[in-house]
């Protein structure tokens, strides 16, 4: 062999075997120690540094988590498993991260609106939007060209055959990146809990509202006034909810002559407490409207004419001693 | 001349008349790519001249006692490559254990510098100059400070394009290349100020 190829060998060689041996010696050497509770947090994250939580990235908030800084329920994308497999790492109870998801409030789809003319522009929802409002009579109705189904990150939202995009609430994370993508403001985030969503952001009056859409909220006020909790408020022509004091009852949805009101639940009769009550009070605290009565560690009872039949004590019941009685063929 | 007043112009030189951005137009990617605010350009800069320094030294002394010693100077690229690249991982690991202070104000920018072309180039103009040990570590200093001087330049006329009535066809990628072109035509000024 000539020389050459063997002086190469050995200088390269010996350059490499140098080199790695320093620098496994100072991986080794100059680890910085770092909670080891920061990498498991990484690893559940899922990883997409979006930036949701407030922190820079994935490994800032695992850090901020780790530190304390930051809740273990402080992911919004991950949802309620990443936050309690956080809480395992943490040894600490998960407390819910109040998912919220994106929901349309619109309910004009092709079928219930009026259209004047053609739009043949841009097949963009902000195109429309900025030549002259699309197909739809209605200025606050969804334009329909799925802007939202392509800005969405996690394929959450596809659109409808009605024109409409159906929102996947289960693969939704609440990013947020449709509502600002939407020309039209039609879109906001919600509880993913909330069963009632008022679908129409039409300002217009109520005669308006009957000539260009099917299901427009005309602002007759009838869901305020039946909404136990004052949950609903008629602003601007519009009734509005307030989803931090909505109970999900659905007693607006029965009164809304239009059928804007979409309620995805069932809507309870009458609610009764049995002899499972141990008198914990949990149910008489979680009662919006202070129906329930009764000493600790004596049955409870409903108060019948103050109860509105939102369901909240059964939910906070920890031994079953709340029925609810659904009405029936809804 | 005596040898110190060699080493001064010879640093000038490095820093102006031969600027490693401006007039051999090497390391344009972070030039262009991270000259958006003057802070992370100085910031940038400054990881640059430490990795430029650091890279002189070391592959003079790989040049010297190990690829001209044995007469393999066809293994230039292959060797600077892998001593640069470990160096900087090196280099890295220590400022994270004894600064973590230094180490987040360059340590996202040290891997991304590892494998420029300013880097190479600097590693194989030295064997091409025939430095000195001295010479070289200087030339790599000016090298770094010339390309700090220049992507902060950049990064302030950047900053005030921000501004600036800019027509929209030339706005964004357009009219950051027409700047560094007229900012190299400016640098162009001094050639000829020294010739070592």
């Amino acid at each position: 062999m000539s020389p050459i190829y063997l002086y190469s060998l050995i200088s390269m060689g010996g350059i490499a075997a140098l080199l790695a041996a320093g620098l496994g010696y100072a991986s080794h050497h100059f680890q910085v120690e770092q909670d080891p509770r920061v990498g498991k947090v990484e690893d559940v994250l899922p990883g997409a540094n979006c930036g949701a939580c407030g922190y820079a990235g994935c490994e800032a908030f695992a850090e901020a988590v780790v530190n304390g800084e930051a809740p273990v329920g402080g992911c919004p994308v991950g949802g309620d498993n990443v936050s309690t497999d956080i809480a395992d790492i943490m040894g600490k109870d998960s407390e819910s991260s109040d998912k919220v998801i994106a929901e349309l409030i619109c309910g004009g789809g092709i079928k219930e609106t009026k259209k004047e003319g053609k739009y043949r522009g841009i097949q963009t929802c902000k195109a429309a939007h900025q030549v002259n409002g699309g197909e739809k009579v209605c200025q606050y109705s969804c334009l329909g060209f799925g802007d939202c189904e392509s800005v969405c990150p996690f394929d959450a939202i596809e659109m409808g055959e009605n024109g409409l995009p159906i929102i996947n609430p289960d693969k939704c994370t609440g990013c947020g990146k449709c509502i600002e993508e939407c020309p039209r403001n039609i879109l906001l985030l919600a509880p993913y809990e909330a069963k009632t969503h008022i679908r129409c952001s039409s300002h217009n009056t109520g005669k308006v509202v009957r000539k260009t859409c099917e299901v427009g909220c005309i602002a007759c006020g009838l869901c305020a006034k039946a909404c136990p909790v004052d949950a609903i408020e008629i602003k601007d022509n519009l009734a509005v909810i307030d989803y931090d004091k909505c109970t999900g009852c659905g007693k607006c949805s029965e009164v809304c002559p239009t059928g804007t009101i979409d309620f995805d639940g069932q809507i309870i009769e009458k609610v009764e407490i049995n002899d499972n009550c141990v008198g914990c009070t949990l149910c008489a605290k979680a009662c919006p409207v202070d129906a329930i009565e009764g000493e600790l560690k004596v049955q409870h009872e409903i108060i019948q004419d103050k109860c509105i039949q939102c369901g909240k004590c059964y939910e906070a019941c920890n031994v079953s001693a709340v029925d609810l009685f659904y009405k029936e063929n809804q | 001349m005596g040898e110190f007043s060699q080493i001064v112009l010879l640093f000038i030189s490095t820093v102006l008349v031969n600027n490693f951005i401006l007039v051999r137009f090497l390391g344009i990617c972070p030039f262009l790519g991270v000259s958006k605010q003057i802070e992370t350009a100085f910031s940038m800069g400054l990881a640059t001249t430490f990795v430029m320094t650091l890279t002189a030294a070391a592959t003079w002394l790989i040049n010297t006692f190990i690829l001209e010693a044995f007469n393999l100077p066809f293994l230039r690229y292959v060797a600077f490559i892998i001593v640069i690249a470990s160096l900087v991982q090196f280099v890295e690991m220590f400022i994270k254990k004894t600064s973590p202070v230094l180490y987040k104000a360059l340590g996202i920018f040290l891997p991304l510098i590892t494998t420029n072309c300013a880097i190479m180039g600097l590693a194989l103009l030295i064997p091409l100059n025939g430095y000195s040990f001295i010479a070289s570590v200087v030339f790599g200093f000016g090298a770094g400070v010339g390309f700090t001087l220049a992507i902060v330049l950049m990064a302030g006329l950047r900053e005030n394009l921000e501004f600036g009535d800019v027509p929209q066809a030339l706005k964004g990628v357009p009219i950051t290349l027409i700047i560094a072109g007229i900012l190299a035509l400016s640098f162009m000024g001094f050639a000829g100020m020294i010739s070592v």
